[in-house]
């Protein structure tokens, strides 16, 4: 099925898990925050949210700010 | 007599700090240089950001790497956000990452000079606050929209000098001297369009409590040496608070006693 993801088309299994697809995505380890159709996911959520086709998937990472 | 060491009574949010001056960390030339100069700007407290990245990037890794290292208090903000929904989705992201509840709160309402959206600003301020966040908005110099956040809880506010990125110091004095008479105990933070010292320490001077800027510093040729720059004005500004300035006259009054003046002619 297909998604977005940091707004590109990818295509993903249906009935994946956020948890097991940022592994797959290679963000396993590292420091992210979530969003899905613009609403906050909670990491302590990953292994509970199915991701659905058509989900707007956002994953951000620290950078400099001003 | 001896020197004043650093006042520690800048508070905000009930956290005590020394330094009044809050330093950017966007646009220097080297995650080095960027360490540097926060090392320098004897900053206590920087700002960042989060964007998206693809995993294979770790371009933003030492920088993260260097922040951590600095043990800056970390305020994370929502910049480039222009809705309600994108700031306060941002700020919940940015406190599950950061792990901390501070905001610098940013809704841009115009493209051009990047002004703050003073409407979405107090109603993104008013859900954050309920859910927990503590608010430093960025924020015009309007007396009234600044007043508004503080009637939703903002207990800081962070009003433009000039629009972000243009060095062109403090644009509207009567706004901001308006603002710091009447909203004398709100701790105010000039943040954004500063582009030297001179234009921090003005700020200071008039009795704003810190600065918070990023472009000045990073854009320079020498960026840990303007931030020592400016952390020099800085406290200097403050002093000069402190120590009253004197008032302007319109004529001349000579300093040195006319009193027994030699070759005087009657």
């Amino acid at each position: 099925m297909i998604i977005s993801l940091n707004n590109e088309i990818t295509e993903i299994t249906a009935q994946t898990l956020l948890s097991d697809a940022l592994i797959q995505w290679g963000f396993g380890e590292t420091k992210i925050a979530v969003a899905i159709n613009g609403e906050f996911v909670p990491r302590s959520t990953y292994n509970l949210r199915e991701i659905l086709a058509g989900d707007q998937i956002d994953i951000v990472k620290p950078v400099g700010g001003g | 007599m001896s020197h004043t060491l650093p006042e520690k009574n800048f508070t905000l949010y009930g956290e005590t700090f020394s330094s009044r001056f809050l330093l950017g960390t966007a646009l220097y030339t080297s995650p080095q240089i960027m360490r540097d100069a926060i090392t320098q700007s004897r900053c206590e407290i920087v700002t960042l950001g989060l964007r998206r990245q693809n995993p294979a990037d770790r371009a933003g890794d030492a920088i993260w790497q260097f922040i951590q290292e600095s043990g800056c208090r970390l305020l994370p903000n929502t910049a480039g956000c222009k809705s309600v929904k994108e700031a306060v989705t941002l700020a919940e992201m940015s406190r599950e990452i950061f792990n901390t509840d501070w905001i610098k709160l940013e809704v841009i309402g115009d493209d051009y000079n990047l002004q703050p959206d003073p409407f979405g600003l107090v109603e993104a301020s008013d859900i954050l606050i309920k859910k927990g966040f503590k608010v430093l908005p960025y924020c015009t110099d309007d007396l009234i929209l600044c007043k508004r956040l503080v009637d939703v809880g903002c207990e800081v506010l962070m009003p433009w000098g000039a629009p972000i990125g243009t060095g062109q110091g403090l644009l509207n004095r009567y706004s901001l001297r308006t603002l710091r008479e009447r909203l004398a105990n709100m701790p105010m933070i000039i943040d954004a369009g500063l582009g030297a010292p001179s234009q921090a320490a003005e700020a200071m001077e008039m009795g704003f409590d810190g600065i918070l800027l990023n472009t000045a510093v990073a854009k320079a040729h020498n960026p840990p040496l303007m931030a020592e720059a400016f952390a020099d004005a800085i406290d200097a500004g403050r002093k000069a608070y402190k120590a009253g300035l004197m008032q302007k006259r319109q004529t001349a009054s000579p300093s040195t006693p006319t009193i027994g003046q030699p070759f005087w002619h009657q």
